[in-house]
């Protein structure tokens, strides 16, 4: 086990020497290609706090990354860059705000009804910024500058060169998933854990479930903001897809197809969903039929997520289908509530 | 007189037009075993509902050492002080034998929702979810995935969980049904070593268990209490021999 943990650590290490040294050797287009993966893997992760951790499925986590470029493009000044230390609190702020009213209204809702509450609550904001005169309506607005990270006069970084931005973007990832880790492995994390697997005896036992399941949708909604802020920042343009369920159940399909036991499971799967995405789409027409084929051959494969290849080489021991072969198996999360 | 741990009073609870509890008092004593019998449908399980939270009472009043807790919600509730175990084995499944009970010891504890640090390496927390599995027998499991456990380990593990959360009363939802003989008698034994301190509700069918358990009784049909006393007064009174003890008589 001790071994397993040291490999895995060193693993972990050269995986993040790798992505640190990438400007080093890495055209731009690939760069920005990199960025997007890590922020589409960052909203992954927000979401699956509340997924996997928490056992409830949203799909209105575009909604909270929308939001949050939605605010940057509304509160940057059009000739100018807009300061980072403005907007991007009043972004995450704002994503948190809107998780904590969607999620107190639908954290009241159980199973597929909290689905359902959630995809409306998401497509309501997409609405409003669709339909409305709201920066641009249906079509968008642009974001002409990237935000501005300087004090006073000093400027700290450049954004708006790919290498600076993506290394700000990697150490955001890298804050995120230690963010994450943290919370996964306290005892909130472990009370979250139990209120999903057993949520009457959780319940039983003294936790207050209501307010554990709607903290954890506040700081997942917040990371996914977070999230969102530096995607319209890339991509220099919010429109209301960036709100859509569209957007929602793609970051499901990273966390399912990555693994959702795990924090960095949806940013193996946001890698590798994106990555195939790209390397089809210049291979084929037909890629979108290759993309579902093969995304359904993962998940059979892996049906815990792909990132258990790495447990699977790291710890056979602990690798419970393995384990299955020798022990009877333990019973599933089903739970007995 | 021991002190009353928790007392109930006038209780009531309508399901529609269906009385499912009607106008039910009883205390139940600290040191104390109190059983709640009757024959099925008598309203046993919903009144350890009503007790709990997990039902709100249509009428009437829930005295926790005379603190008003009826209004209070099922956590609010087991944070005062009332543990309960339920009719099918309620635990966390794929998480180890120590992981279940430590999660109980952890949801009373201050920080108990804390954003950082690890339950895992609190030795508080480790220490009181150890006491709890010594107390049921289950040190020897602690590894194990609760999951694996036998029928009768799972309702021991249920127990110690409760235990951990550290109740003023415990309520146990026919804590011996299907239970092998051997497995019953020990976790009779086990019962019996709950009262001490505390104050334990029972509803159980087993009614050798319950007359060589219960320091009192309450005896339900249709939702009433037809008679209450120590097992020889409720043995003896007629009501309960016509209404639930049938001919035969209690053993």
């Amino acid at each position: 086990m001790a071994r397993g943990a040291l490999t895995s650590r060193l693993v972990a290490v050269a995986l993040v020497a790798v992505a640190v040294a990438l400007p080093f050797f890495a055209a731009t287009y690939y760069l920005q290609l990199a960025s997007k993966v890590l922020l589409m893997g960052l909203l992954a992760m927000a979401l699956n706090l509340v997924v996997g951790f928490g056992g409830l499925v949203s799909l209105c986590h575009a909604a909270f990354f929308g939001l949050a470029g939605y605010v940057l493009a509304l509160t940057s000044p059009p000739y100018e860059a807009a300061s980072i230390w403005i907007t991007l609190p009043a972004a995450v702020g704002a994503a948190a705000l809107a998780a904590l009213v969607i999620g107190a209204l639908s954290l009241r809702t159980r199973g597929i009804y909290f689905i359902m509450v959630t995809l409306a609550f998401g497509e309501m904001l997409f609405f409003f910024f669709h339909d409305t005169r709201v920066a641009g309506g249906s079509d968008g607005t642009f974001i002409y500058f990237k935000p501005l990270v300087a004090i006073g006069s000093l400027p700290l970084l450049d954004l708006e060169k790919a290498r600076t931005f993506y290394w700000v973007v990697l150490g955001l990832t890298l804050a995120g998933i230690a963010l994450l880790v943290v919370i996964v492995r306290s005892p909130f994390g472990h009370a979250l854990a139990a209120s999903r697997v057993n949520e009457r005896r959780a319940r039983s036992l003294g936790f207050p479930i209501y307010r554990i399941r709607l903290a954890a949708f506040v700081i997942s909604g917040a990371l996914a903001g977070l999230s969102g802020y530096f995607a319209a920042a890339q991509f220099g343009y919010v429109a209301p897809q960036m709100l859509g369920w569209h957007v929602s159940a793609t970051a499901l399909v990273m966390v399912v197809l990555g693994g959702m036991r795990t924090v960095t499971g949806p940013l193996l799967g946001a890698a590798i969903l994106m990555g195939l995405e790209e390397f089809l789409r210049a291979s084929t027409e037909h890629w979108k039929l290759l993309e579902g084929l093969i995304i359904i051959g993962l998940v059979l494969a892996f049906p815990d997520g792909v990132r258990q290849l790495f447990d699977m080489a790291l710890k056979p021991h602990a690798f419970p289908a393995l384990r299955r072969m020798r022990r009877p198996a333990v019973p599933r999360e089903a739970g007995n509530a | 007189m021991p002190e009353v741990a928790l007392r109930a009073e006038g209780l009531e609870k309508r399901f529609g037009g269906l009385r499912a509890v009607r106008e039910v008092s009883l205390d139940v004593h600290i040191g104390e075993i109190h059983a709640v019998i009757g024959p099925n449908g008598a309203g046993k399980s919903t009144l350890i509902n009503l007790l709990s939270g997990e039902l709100g009472a249509t009428a009437g009043s829930i005295l926790l050492r005379e603190r008003p807790v009826g209004r209070l919600g099922v956590h609010h509730r087991a944070l005062a002080g009332i543990g309960r175990s339920y009719q099918k084995t309620t635990i966390f499944l794929p998480f180890t034998v120590l992981e279940n009970v430590r999660l109980a010891a952890q949801a009373r504890t201050r920080g108990g929702l804390r954003l950082f640090g690890s339950p895992e390496r609190d030795a508080d927390l480790n220490a009181n979810a150890r006491a709890a599995l010594d107390q049921v027998g289950l040190s020897g499991r602690a590894e194990v995935a609760a999951g694996l456990l036998s029928h009768g380990e799972q309702r021991q593990l249920e127990i110690a969980m409760v235990l951990a959360t550290e109740p003023k009363i415990i309520l146990l939802d026919e804590p011996l049904a299907g239970m092998g003989t051997s497995e019953a008698k020990a976790m009779i034994e086990l019962i019996r070593s709950l009262k001490e301190g505390r104050a334990v509700l029972i509803v159980e069918h087993d009614m050798d268990a319950v007359f060589s358990l219960a320091d009192r009784l309450t005896v339900m049909a249709d939702g009433r209490v037809i008679a209450s006393g120590n097992p020889e007064e409720v043995r003896r009174h007629p009501a309960v021999r016509a209404a639930y003890l049938g001919e035969e008589g209690p053993p």
